[in-house]
């Protein structure tokens, strides 16, 4: 029957080109907003990770109560010892040492003296341990412009912009004025290894990247670390698991008093991005709701006047001695069928335009920043899985249900006066 | 009820109509007092953060409210570290780096060496009558001591703080506290000033302690450790090379 049926929907194009358009559509629209959301979320949650947040974070109490000023004079001591013992108690997560810092980025003349300056966004990041992971974490080595990663203790990158405002060149000295941990002023010259460009604007203005060790040094924080940032091992964020892990480790310190105790904070508790998660996880849910929703009212008006159309089709199948409750099921398995094909074609091009804009994305420019979240400029798809399918959802269901509302229809017809309707 | 009005209404029109200094007189000589030619001074700063205390000495050869040549000499970290200004102008110089780097912009604004000073604080030395409008708003007994009670308006545009009240000691006018506040009336920093010693037959306070009133943290004790007044400095001093040697 279902042969017999498809071979109907073929040749009718009456029948069926309007609706596989309208849910091809549909679900063209479901997929690429489902993949442009998720992506957008994803890079969201990723890039705060990865440069601020980790998926947990420990920092000293004074530290955490004012940490979008980067108070390294609250900095944790004795950071290396933690990290040990964190990744004794908690080896499923990769834990790294980090300093972020603000500073005056200096250039000097042939003389030595300033030539040009800005502000500048400090990193000091593990660039030299083996097997580190922190340069791929913030994705440093797809983002270098010109030059390469630091080599050796004493380099560092610098962004693109900053470098080009200033005539720097690879090799060229550039000082970091900034304050100590104990609050004296810190100088260090560095040689500039690279010049970076990460595609969001607070960093792309002026942003230094250096070791940690160099940053330990030029700060004066010995054995010190602003924060410390767990990954778990899979890259995956796991909130549930980052609460009970918090939990556990706030435990241990709760009966201290300093205000240097180590706090931990999960991705969710810092950056605003509690509302982000909650959306990114609910995003597919509302992008199929929606379709749903609109393709049905669509696809009802479509049937009744398909029903319409087939007024004498269904009149002379019942007059046939076909029964109502027949000619109603083939009448859902045909939207079955049509919602399948819709849902084909239109994921298939919503797939063919995700695709390229998850390689590629589409620059925002400075337009998105706000906040004290961190947000990409380049915003792309993320094609995972559940987009082969997730049209599927709104084709079949919006189809099925539009067909079944307006297919009521033939229940209403009367027998006795089939004859009388069809003019025999 | 009579007589306390009699008493206290004459006394009132004493003090708004002349019996209590012109307020512009005692800050013309609260001047006389801390402004000189020059001045050669050693300094403690002892500056109580957050993680404990810690104490920075240095060197200030001083001419005018113009030029200020500042060394560095302990703890080891800062020693040699050397600070120029010239008019409105401020250089640093890091023996570490070999890198003389101007302050400038916003950063004048940030802390000196961790301290409740700000560059801008060390920069705007200018004469309080030229950057002010005072009025006497009344007579208080601070520490002991009588004092006038100062209220400064700022009449320039680029003064550091918008409003002043200072407590100026009445027989030596010396200001022995101060409280600097934003044009939006919020209280920033106060100044309390100690150890007055008559000095080249000056009186002079020798211990200052700052207190940043935004900023956590027990304040900023400035102690000067040996002063001199108008001495033969060399104008070489006051020069971006001298900061190399």
């Amino acid at each position: 029957m279902i042969r017999f049926l498809f071979k109907g929907i073929i040749r009718d194009k009456n029948r069926s080109l309007l609706p596989v358009l309208v849910i091809s559509i549909g679900v063209f629209l479901t997929v690429l907003g489902s993949c442009w959301f998720k992506g957008i979320f994803s890079d969201m949650i990723d890039v705060n990770a990865n440069f601020s947040t980790g998926h947990v974070k420990i920092m000293s109490r004074a530290y955490a109560d004012n940490a979008g000023q980067m108070p390294n004079d609250l900095a944790l001591s004795e950071a290396g010892q933690l990290v040990e013992e964190l990744q004794t108690a908690y080896p499923g997560l990769e834990w790294v040492q980090r300093i972020h810092f603000g500073g005056l980025l200096d250039v000097p003349d042939e003389a030595g003296e300033t030539r040009g300056q800005g502000m500048a966004t400090g990193w000091g990041i593990d660039f030299f341990s083996p097997g580190t992971q922190e340069p791929q974490r913030m994705n440093i080595p797809g983002s270098i412009v010109k030059g390469a990663l630091p080599a050796r203790p004493g380099e560092a990158l610098i962004s693109h912009e900053f470098a080009e405002r200033f005539g720097i060149g690879i090799g060229d000295t550039v000082t970091l004025f900034g304050s100590t941990m104990y609050g004296g002023m810190a100088f260090a010259n560095f040689t500039v290894a690279g010049a970076v460009r990460f595609g969001m604007r607070a960093l792309d203005r002026g942003a230094i990247i250096i070791d940690i060790t160099d940053a330990q040094a030029a700060l004066d924080m010995a054995d010190a670390a602003g924060e410390i940032l767990g990954f778990f091992r899979d890259g995956r964020y796991d909130g549930a698991r980052a609460l009970q892990l918090k939990t556990d480790f706030n435990a241990r310190y709760e009966s201290e008093t300093d205000e240097f105790a180590p706090l931990m904070l999960r991705l969710n508790d810092q950056n605003g991005l509690e509302d982000y998660l909650a959306l990114s996880e609910s995003i597919s849910g509302i992008m199929i709701f929606i379709f749903v929703l609109a393709m049905s009212i669509v696809l009802w008006n479509t049937g009744l006047l398909g029903g319409l159309r087939r007024y004498n089709e269904f009149g002379i199948r019942l007059a046939m001695g076909e029964e109502k409750k027949h000619i109603y099921r083939t009448l859902i398995i045909e939207s079955v069928l049509i919602g399948a094909i819709g849902s084909v074609v239109g994921t298939a091009l919503g797939l063919a335009a995700a695709l390229p804009l998850q390689e590629y994305g589409l620059s925002f420019g400075s337009a998105v920043q706000g906040g004290g979240i961190m947000m990409p400029e380049v915003f792309r798809t993320r094609v995972g899985p559940e987009a082969f399918y997730i049209g599927f959802i709104p084709g079949l269901v919006s189809m099925v249900l539009g067909n079944a509302l307006s297919g009521i229809g033939i229940y209403r017809r009367r027998t006795a006066v089939l004859f009388k309707e069809l003019s025999v | 009820m009579k007589n306390i009005a009699i008493l206290i209404f004459p006394a009132l029109f004493l003090f708004a109509f002349g019996l209590a200094p012109d307020a512009n007189e005692i800050l013309k000589k609260v001047e006389e007092n801390m402004s000189s030619k020059n001045r050669v001074f050693e300094s403690e700063m002892v500056i109580h953060g957050r993680r404990g205390k810690r104490t920075i000495t240095a060197r200030t050869y001083s001419v005018g409210d113009k030029q200020s040549f500042t060394e560095y000499l302990s703890p080891a970290r800062e020693a040699g570290t050397k600070m120029l200004k010239l008019e409105n102008q401020l250089w640093i110089y890091s023996p570490a780096t070999d890198r003389t780097i101007q302050i400038s912009g916003h950063l004048l604004r940030q802390s000196v060496m961790g301290s409740d000073l700000s560059y801008e604080d060390m920069m705007d030395d200018r004469k309080l009558t030229e950057v002010y409008s005072a009025k006497t708003i009344g007579e208080e007994v601070l520490d002991g001591r009588k004092t006038y009670v100062l209220e400064l308006t700022a009449k320039v545009d680029d003064a550091a703080y918008n409003r002043r009240k200072m407590w100026v000691d009445a027989e030596r006018y010396v200001p022995l506290r101060e409280d600097l506040f934003a044009k939006g009336g919020q209280l920033l920093k106060r100044t309390i000033l100690s150890n007055v010693q008559q000095i080249e037959g000056r009186w002079f306070p020798l211990t200052i302690v700052f207190k940043d009133m935004l900023k956590d943290g027990g304040g900023t004790e400035f102690r000067m450790t040996k002063v001199q007044f108008n001495q033969d400095i060399p104008a070489y001093l006051f020069t971006k090379a001298a900061l190399k040697q």
